[in-house]
């Protein structure tokens, strides 16, 4: 079974809490709070004012530019502020809030359950219509889709993988959604192949799921679906998108600023696939998704269809509530997800789950000196020494950082989960890193004017 | 509120790796060789064992708390590693206070005065052996009789490093099987070449070590043993007499499995591994062949440690995405 | 006897033969250099903070000796009296500067800021403030991990352990401005450094909201303006809903430290001015809030 070739770590996966639960879908939120900057690319331009009457699945805010990202009304209301919200992290971000009555949806959104399999737009309408329903990546990167499925001229798509890894443990959103929308999602492979223009699509799913590899090859054996469904072996960071490609093609994406089509594959999240199916078959735009609540001690873990902007709050009372004591909510997963200050944080469309640690797991474990083990080293996907980068950036000597090319880092977070010493090393990496890309940023602005 | 909000930086979850368990797996791993040893020698290994490791926790301990004035880490096993390790270096019938100035080399001078656990460059145990080899030499190679009646007369020489040094033996003519189980005179812990392996394949198991370091001191050494023999006497059946003759003399087991892949001192990358790996072996040989001395595994390694830095230095491993041009 | 002899003579040869060999390497690899850098460094205090922009005290010589127009150097540790002194040795102009102290301008101390969670990361403020509002609900206050007190290179910060809050020892503190840097919220400001380290400014650089910040933090600046409109020497603006004094124009008249609601302005080295005016003021008295507030937190200051 494939995986990818250096580095890695295994995690328990903890999945077992939600992975049997169906999706459910979450009652109808009375507010929602729609963040503007909510996709990796510049914020999405309002075009709402206070109260202006919107419809569900209404554009409210346009993508500003390319790299950016139309944003919908996830139900109809009246908005009634645009203004600086906090954010999970406890930030001010600048946010539109409707206030819900009813559910009237735009009426050129088809809402029946009624499968469309036929799908006869060219490529270009097909961008066109994902872009106009503000997909992004739903993996967590939220990286804008239609972004994506634009081939820079010069290279030219091979493959597209869709990503249904899912390696972050704890999380079974895509998961559950592989199972019970394999249809959709094996229809969206066939209208991104048409996108792309591409033969090969291979769906890369963990070995975990069984259940999901097995559906979805039925479903594309009996349907006729030309997709290779290929289990890997479980390990972190499968759903990387660099190490996806390296498990499944064997190619490995050349550093930055080398991208995935550089080695001519595109990536598309499984739950993003199904998101594209909604839009160009259904002109549904992105305005719901599943998210997964869970936590060792959460009475009742769900996986849940939620609107867009639903506080977090409320998922976590969906999910019997938070434990007593000291408790951890973490936006994502836990190996790359964002610890949360404030729950009253929205549902946005990079949310794929929320997990909550309580007592001790909440804590770190406490440092003590590095002994050198290199096992940092052996766990790196991206064969970099997180012992010396970390020990580099706390020095703040850049220059050497920039040498180690602590630019390639993915911030999986496999060195500080496998440091026997328990040394926070990704804190480090981190704010090297982003340091080190300020550095290179203000030396290409600086040496732009001269040519 | 009731709950009280937590907050760092991903990961959230941490694996289950602790340096003690590392160490405690570090310990496991040597009860086999410590259990032959004891068998053979008798309760005395027992007794410097025991006293190896209490000196070694109790420098530790009091460097810690009364000089450093800080946390004291004793806790992590590292010293009672230390202490195994240098006891297994040592004949079983040495004196106590030589194993006590053993130890307060191996921790006082060797660890503690670069900083405690991870800044030393050195091998702890081997400096405090190597110290206690040139400060008591006739000490330290002189080796007890074994208590077990059956190994008496295969005792009764010196080590078979000693004696090949010395000729009066040939490599061809020692019986082999007798080495890999243990019956040779010889340090209290590198006699049992077979339980030292087992230890090894219990490391590599529970993946405190990986194969690099082992295999890359013990393959070169074979290596150089066989090219020896093929200069020595031309194709005959010292070509693998030699090499097994080597691997299974002296300290190589105990070196390559135990000593070499100590953490600290030795490379961080696998690549790095396998050169420093080689660098031990060819050191070893050479030494064997050519030095003043019938064993040269300490020396290698600890002349291996002091090049570990400028390894880790250079030798870096391949960037991701970067195509190696062939 | 003769292995003394031979041994003796052996030695000495490679002692004579190694010195040869180190006297041509010597002159072979000489850097030829201006002699009075040396002699510059040496007037400079040594601490090679890096206050000066250069990476340590021969830098800053160097530049010092090789640029005729030295007025943009400026040692702000051996200030104006070690740059008189090498202006002087090098014949040169000696740049003037004020001297400064820096200042941490959050008042947010633990009673007045209360903590909505538990930081469990790595100890450092810049790792902090890259991802969150930290461990209280302003966004702009101090975080109290130490950043600066890492970089200060004479011991002139602390983290008041009490207050959460760093500090600064006037006395101790060079100006070199390497926690002014440091620092990731932007709090500390060099200001001017009056006689006695009196000082008025205001503690707080929040550009929350007026009702935000009062929420978050009991001390902090609301841009109320009171302060703005009392000040006779046009010193207090209130730009981004905070007041900021220009320690320039400021002649610590104390006027409005008394007007402040919040207790925001900070007073140093002096006492405030009597809560009822008895000399005549410009304008009538604005309604005041409880005096009590107000002592209390210049206490807390001190």
């Amino acid at each position: 079974m494939k995986t990818f070739p250096i580095g890695g770590v295994h995690p328990s996966d903890n999945k077992k809490w939600s992975c049997e639960k169906s999706i459910e879908v979450l009652e109808l939120p009375d507010i929602v709070n729609i963040p503007l900057a909510q996709h990796i690319g510049a914020p999405a331009t309002a075009k709402v004012a206070k109260g202006d009457k919107v419809l569900t699945g209404e554009l409210i805010a346009e993508a500003t530019g390319f790299m950016s990202a139309n944003i919908h009304s996830p139900i109809s209301g009246t908005v009634t502020a645009v203004d600086m919200q906090l954010n999970g992290q406890g930030l001010r971000q600048m946010m539109i809030t409707i206030k819900r009555e009813g559910d009237e949806w735009m009426p050129e959104i088809d809402r029946s359950a009624e499968i469309k399999r036929q799908c006869n737009l060219s490529s270009t309408e097909i961008i066109a219509k994902i872009k106009q329903a503000g997909i992004v990546g739903m993996g967590g990167a939220t990286f804008p889709t239609h972004v994506k499925l634009s081939i820079p001229d010069g290279c030219k798509a091979e493959y597209l993988i869709i990503n249904g890894v899912e390696c972050e443990p704890y999380l079974t959103s895509d998961h559950r959604t592989m199972l019970e929308r394999g249809e959709e999602l094996l229809i969206g492979v066939e209208i991104l192949k048409k996108a792309l223009g591409v033969e090969k699509a291979i769906v890369g799913i963990e070995n975990n799921k069984p259940d999901a590899i097995q559906s979805l090859k039925k479903i594309a054996k009996e349907q006729g679906y030309d997709v290779t469904i290929e289990p890997l072996k479980v390990q972190y960071p499968q759903g990387g998108e660099k190490q996806l490609i390296a498990a499944i093609t064997g190619r490995e994406v050349p550093p930055p600023p080398g991208l995935p089509i550089h080695v001519g594959a595109v990536v598309c999240n499984a739950s993003t696939t199904v998101a594209v199916y909604e839009a160009v078959q259904k002109n549904k735009p992105l305005i719901e998704r599943v998210v997964t609540i869970t936590g060792k001690d959460m009475k009742e873990p769900r996986n849940l269809l939620t609107r867009m902007g639903t506080s977090i709050s409320k998922l976590v009372e969906m999910a019997g509530g938070l434990p007593e004591g000291d408790v951890k909510v973490v936006n994502g997963g836990p190996m790359m997800g964002r610890a949360m200050v404030n729950i009253d944080s929205p549902v946005t469309k990079g949310c794929s789950g929320v997990s909550v640690y309580s007592g001790d797991e909440a804590h770190r474990v406490e440092p003590s000196a590095c002994i050198k083990c290199a096992k940092c080293v052996e766990a790196c996907p991206m064969a970099l020494e997180p012992y010396l980068i970390s020990k580099l950036a706390k020095k703040q000597m850049w220059d050497r950082l920039e040498e180690e090319h602590i630019t390639d880092c993915i911030e999986c977070g496999c060195c500080q989960f496998t440091c026997p010493a328990g040394i926070a090393l990704l804190d480090y990496v981190r704010l090297g890193k982003q340091t080190v890309m300020g550095i290179i940023r203000a030396r290409a602005a600086a040496n732009a004017p001269k040519k | 509120m009731a709950n009280k909000f937590i907050v760092a930086t991903a990961p959230h979850m941490h694996s289950p790796l602790s340096t003690q368990r590392l160490m405690r797996d570090v310990l496991i791993a040597l009860a086999p060789a410590l259990a032959v040893s004891a068998f053979v020698y008798g309760l005395d290994v027992l007794r410097v064992t025991a006293i190896a490791v209490a000196s070694c926790v109790l420098v530790e301990y009091l460097i810690q708390k009364f000089l450093l004035k800080g946390e004291t880490t004793v806790g992590n096993l590292s010293a009672v590693v230390t202490g195994v390790l240098l006891a297994f270096n040592l004949p079983a019938n040495i004196a106590w206070w030589i194993v006590v100035i053993g130890a307060v080399v191996a921790i006082g001078v060797a660890k503690m005065t670069f900083g405690g656990l991870g800044r030393n460059p050195f091998n702890p145990a081997l400096v405090g052996r190597v110290f206690l080899l040139i400060a008591y030499p006739a000490q330290m190679t002189s080796f007890p009789t074994p208590v077990y009646p059956g190994y008496v007369d295969a005792f009764a020489g010196a080590t078979p490093l000693a004696a090949l040094k010395a000729h009066a033996i040939e490599a061809g003519n020692v019986n082999l099987v007798n080495m890999l189980a243990g019956v040779m005179p010889g340090s209290m812990g590198e006699i049992a070449a077979l339980a030292l392996l087992a230890g090894g394949i219990y490391m590599l198991w529970r993946k405190v070590i990986t194969w690099h370091i082992p295999v890359a001191v013990l393959g070169s050494m074979a290596v150089f043993a066989f090219v020896l023999a093929f200069f020595q006497s031309g194709v005959s059946s010292l070509l693998y007499e030699l090499p097994a003759f080597h691997l299974l003399a002296g300290g190589a087991m105990l070196g390559a499995i135990f000593m070499a892949t100590d953490y600290v001192t030795s490379p961080m990358t696998a690549k790095g591994m396998v050169i420093y790996g080689i660098g031990i072996g060819v050191i070893t040989m050479i030494i064997r062949q050519w030095g003043a001395y019938p064993e040269g595994m300490s020396f290698a390694i600890l002349l291996m440690n002091a090049v570990a830095p400028l390894i880790n230095k250079y030798v870096k491993p391949k960037r991701f995405g970067v195509i190696v041009k062939k | 006897m003769t292995v003394l002899l031979s041994t003796i003579l052996t030695l000495s040869l490679l002692g004579v033969f190694s010195a040869v060999i180190l006297y041509f390497v010597a002159q072979k690899f000489k850097v030829e250099e201006d002699p009075r850098i040396d002699e510059v460094e040496k007037m400079l205090p040594g601490a090679n903070c890096g206050g000066c922009g250069f990476a340590g005290c021969r830098g800053m010589a160097d530049a010092l000796v090789k640029q005729d127009d030295i007025s943009a150097l400026y040692c702000p540790v051996g200030g104006a009296e070690s740059m008189k002194s090498v202006a002087s040795y090098l014949g040169k102009v000696a740049p003037e500067k004020e001297p400064t102290v820096a200042t941490v301008r959050c008042g947010g101390v633990c009673g007045k800021r209360p903590r909505t969670n538990e930081y469990n990361g790595t100890k450092s403020c810049a790792i902090a403030a890259s991802f969150y509002v930290g461990e209280t609900a302003c966004a702009y206050g101090c975080l109290g991990y130490g950043d600066c007190v890492e970089a200060c290179a004479f011991d002139a910060i602390k983290v008041n352990p009490e207050t959460g809050i760093a500090e600064v020892d006037a006395d101790k503190c060079t100006a070199c401005g390497a926690c002014v840097k440091a620092c990731p919220k932007h709090i500390i400001e060099l200001r001017k450094k009056w006689p006695k380290n009196r000082a008025v400014y205001v503690s707080c650089v929040s550009k929350d909201k007026g009702a935000v910040t009062m929420k978050a933090c009991k001390a902090g600046c609301i841009g109320c303006g009171k302060c703005a409109k009392v000040c006779a020497f046009d010193a207090i603006k209130i730009e981004g809903g905070v007041a900021y004094i220009d320690s320039q124009k400021c002649k610590l008249c104390r006027k409005c430290v008394n007007e402040c609601p919040t207790g925001a302005i900070v007073l140093k080295g002096m006492d405030p001015l009597p809560k009822e005016p008895k000399a005549p003021v410009a304008k009538p008295a604005e309604p005041k809030a409880e005096p009590a507030v107000k002592n209390e937190s210049v206490n807390e200051q001190k």
